[in-house]
């Protein structure tokens, strides 16, 4: 009889849990949906009831030279960022595994910390430190934000593929005659790859989605795609937002998935058959 | 290891093993030479005033359990630890400042440590594109170091495609084909199941005389290091406990962890009765030993005597000792015996079956020749 009751009980924790998941995933993704739907959606206004379908939107969109101009300005500065962060974030990984020297713990938490802070505060924070040596806001300043932001991101990713490369093959170039440079770029960097390739990818998202920190750092009259949208909305909730967010979505979930993808079939095939190691 | 060892050890440059004679002329200039060295890791000293001079051409073992500095050592010549005192010559050049990847010699891993995105041809010809060797050279050395491991054709294969035993054969090829002047192994059986381990024996220590090379294998493995090896160097928590060929550390452990380490040998402890050659076991049996020197009267001694020396039954001679069959296992050709014979000591006894197998319980007779045992003194160490 318990044994029945118990199963009943089961059942129904399982309904429950099944239920809340849903109730999650519509919090989550409901909202995207519904600006990929409206983006096509004929109406004057930026809301439900659809009355038809239309590429009006993003017709207007591609006409309207102010967000092309912070398309390409976002594009530009992940760019940049993507390609500094990882450089600068993978030697550091590469430092942080393979050497011991003083203060490396105060530089592996200082290196993560800007992921700890929020955003707001660092967006302050560099202001008035700008402000305080009387420097003019520049694209510089908002690009090296941006790096500093991404900057974690790339050193934990890095560092844990890091990591997982046994020393013995650095060891073994060594050993074969190749110098310690020779031997990270033969050896250790095209292992780390997936890292490289992965890093690169979330800062250049991290960097191209950057809305509060943005708005504090950009130079007087430009742009990014973020605060591109928040000034338009300021005016009215036009469709072409719509539209405009369905391109944001398509760049900054679209890079990393094809990205990853393609990771996935570059690694699969020497992931096989490495042995274990005994720890002495 | 006191320093009276330690100095008679270095100065003659061991002149144990079997090419003895042969080899004698070259003794000036050891492949590789160990002065003094010394190796710590903060305040942990791994590696205490050890020396030793190792003859070109000569398969060398380290061996000992694991912690005893062996692997350390291996690495110090290879340049991956630093030493904190002493020197260290290959070929009569000292290489303490000589950066790893200038030192020339070769390294086998017990992982492989195959380069995972690289095939087994840019694998083994890393180290001759690094000596600036011309292509069509490195092809060719390439081929034949693969044909020596008997891999060949396997140029284009991914390390991921190869078995275990394959990949250190590959690993075996890219430490010899820039012929280095020691080959350095470091546990390369470990990894491998038992009948690749012996199989791969066999292979390296053939490897090892058609090129000639000097070769150091470190081992925590006994049937390794007796099967494989010219000399052997029994290590213990940082120091080197003996030096010798195969049958002398086996045959004569210079120290009670040699004799134990070794094979397991049987230590009986007990006291040197009359001033003669007897010695009273704490079982209260006494047994006559062969020893050199007179013994004095009430020293403690511990007599070593190998499972094999013994010999079962009736017509047993010298030294007889009785006691009962603890527990009996049947191995074809011998069979194992532990042996109750009082007095709380147990004995090891390995013997050819004559006759039938004893049983548990069963009372057994035994002896063994006073010659083949070893007389340790109280530290533990040898009386010659």
């Amino acid at each position: 009889m318990s044994g029945t009751r118990r199963k009943q009980e089961g059942r129904w924790a399982w309904r429950l849990t099944g239920f809340v998941t849903v109730c999650v995933y519509i919090f989550m993704f409901a909202p995207i949906v519904a600006t990929v739907i409206l983006s096509f959606n004929a109406s004057m206004f930026g809301g439900f009831p659809m009355t038809g379908f239309s590429l009006q939107w993003y017709g207007k969109l591609m006409a309207n030279e102010a967000v092309l101009a912070a398309f390409r300005t976002s594009l530009w500065i992940a760019l940049v960022t993507a390609l500094v962060t990882t450089a600068i974030g993978v030697t550091t990984a590469f430092a942080l595994v393979r050497f011991e020297f003083r203060g490396k713990q105060a530089l592996s938490t200082l290196v993560i910390l800007p992921a700890l802070v929020p955003e707001t505060i660092l967006g302050v924070g560099l202001l008035v430190l700008i402000k305080a040596v009387d420097q003019p806001r520049t694209m510089l300043l908002l690009v090296l934000g941006h790096i500093l932001l991404a900057m974690p991101y790339v050193v934990l990713i890095a560092q844990a593929r890091m990591i997982g490369i046994r020393r013995v093959y650095e060891e073994a170039a060594l050993s074969l005659g190749a110098s310690r440079v020779s031997s990270f770029r033969e050896i250790t960097l095209p292992l780390l790859i997936p890292a490289v390739v992965g890093g690169a990818l979330l800062a250049f998202t991290i960097s191209f989605d950057n809305t509060s920190a943005s708005l504090f750092w950009r130079p007087a009259g430009v742009e990014t795609m973020p605060t591109q949208i928040l000034s338009m909305l300021k005016i009215s909730i036009s469709p072409e937002i719509n539209a405009l967010g369905t391109v944001m979505i398509l760049v900054t979930v679209g890079i990393p998935l094809i990205g990853g993808l393609i990771l996935q079939s570059l690694t699969k095939l020497r992931r096989r058959g490495e042995p274990k190691e005994d720890t002495q | 290891m006191p320093d009276s060892q330690g100095t008679t050890l270095h100065p003659r440059p061991v002149l144990a093993g079997a090419a003895g004679a042969s080899a004698a002329a070259e003794a000036d200039s050891p492949a590789v030479e160990f002065r003094d060295i010394d190796i710590a890791y903060g305040k942990f000293v791994a590696v205490r005033d050890f020396s030793l001079s190792i003859r070109k051409g000569s398969f060398v073992t380290l061996l000992g359990p694991s912690g005893c500095g062996k692997t350390t050592i291996l690495r110090s010549i290879a340049g991956l630890v630093d030493i904190s005192d002493g020197q260290i010559m290959i070929d009569g050049r000292r290489v303490d400042d000589i950066p790893i990847y200038k030192r020339n010699i070769g390294l086998v891993f017990q992982s492989y440590a195959l380069f995972p995105h690289k095939n087994v041809f840019d694998n083994v010809a890393f180290g001759l594109k690094y000596r600036n060797v011309p292509k069509p050279e490195i092809t060719r050395k390439v081929g034949k170091a693969l044909e020596m491991v008997r891999l060949p054709g396997s140029e284009k294969k991914l390390p991921s495609q190869l078995s275990g035993g394959q990949q250190q054969r590959i690993a075996l090829a890219r430490a010899i084909v820039f012929e280095p002047q020691v080959l350095l192994l470091d546990e390369p059986l470990s990894a491998l199941d038992a009948n690749m381990r012996e199989e791969m024996r066999v292979e390296i220590k053939k490897i090892q005389k058609e090129t000639g090379i000097t070769a150091i294998f470190v081992t925590h493995d006994q049937e390794e290091a007796l099967s494989m090896s010219d000399r052997i160097v029994v290590m213990n928590a940082g120091a080197v406990e003996q030096i010798g060929t195969p049958q002398e550390v086996y045959d004569t452990p210079a120290t009670a962890f040699v004799a134990d380490f070794l094979g397991k040998a049987n230590m009986l402890a007990g006291t040197v009765s009359r001033s003669g050659q007897a010695v009273v076991l704490a079982s209260s049996q006494t047994i006559t030993v062969a020893c050199s020197r007179p013994l004095a009267e009430g020293s403690k001694v511990t007599v070593v005597v190998r499972p094999q020396k013994f010999s079962v039954g009736a017509a047993v001679s010298a030294n007889r000792l009785s006691g009962r069959v603890v527990s009996a296992s049947y191995l074809g050709g011998s069979a194992i015996y532990d042996i109750d014979i009082g007095g709380k000591t147990n004995l090891r006894v390995n013997a050819p079956i004559t006759g039938r197998v004893l049983r548990e319980g069963e009372a057994i007779d035994l002896g063994f020749d006073p010659e083949g045992c070893v007389l340790l003194d109280e530290d533990g160490r040898r009386i010659s």
